[in-house]
């Protein structure tokens, strides 16, 4: 299992490449999230995290998908600072015997690290600059583990 | 003495992202009603206690969590990671 918070993109084929190895791995599900540009008028994004708490929480995260899924190992890049649309904001990486447990396992970090994790999102485009409000999806969407 | 962090909305809200403050209050909604009396920008911050989440010692706690031995108090809207 690893966390890593950073200011600095990621390369996603870079991470894979040492990830998921040993005679016990069928299967590796990877999860890329990416910067999106709904309305087509964003410039930037800004995304402020809770340095220490943050670590702390996303190991927790990982530990408890751990301990629920026969998982060999577990990778979360979790990003910070300024980014640009269609910049990779985070990946989540999973490897595990079977494929089940590799995809229910990244889809349940996926799920905590949405509303558990510190990281609060701003958007700023040419009308100006605002906060991401949670959205209640996300938190309807821890009850189903 | 406790460090009093603020995220996001709440930080810009109140002006400063961090303080240490000297309190008497025995729970998190004390602190929150020691710190709304202070200034109309932490009343503003903290006028809806459903917007917010608090964590203490870095771990996600509730309003009315004692204060006892904690050294850590922060408030933040809801999380949006991911």
């Amino acid at each position: 299992m690893a966390t890593r918070v950073q200011a600095a993109p990621f390369d996603l084929a870079a991470e894979l490449a040492g990830f998921g190895q040993g005679p016990k791995v069928g299967a590796v599900v990877t999860f890329t999230g990416v910067v999106r540009d709904d309305s087509g008028t964003l410039r930037h994004m800004e995304i402020e995290h809770y340095p220490g708490m943050t670590e702390r929480a996303i190991a927790a995260i990982e530990a408890e998908a751990a301990a629920r899924w026969n998982l060999v190992d577990s990778l979360i890049v979790h990003r910070y600072g300024k980014l640009a649309p269609g910049e990779a904001i985070m990946m989540v990486a999973t490897a595990a015997p079977h494929r089940g447990d590799a995809f229910a396992a990244a889809e349940y970090l996926m799920d905590y690290l949405k509303s558990r994790a510190p990281f609060w999102k701003k958007e700023f485009t040419a009308e100006g600059a605002e906060w991401v409000a949670a959205k209640s999806d996300d938190e309807s969407a821890l009850t189903r583990w | 003495m406790i460090d009093v962090l603020y995220f996001a909305w709440v930080r810009e809200r109140i002006g400063l992202p961090k303080e240490r403050l000297a309190t008497s209050a025995a729970t998190v909604a004390e602190l929150v009603a020691e710190l709304r009396s202070r200034e109309d920008r932490y009343a503003a911050a903290f006028a809806d206690l459903d917007a917010l989440r608090v964590a203490l010692d870095q771990e996600l706690s509730s309003f009315d969590a004692p204060l006892a031995g904690v050294r850590e108090v922060a408030f933040f809207p809801p999380m949006t990671g991911g």
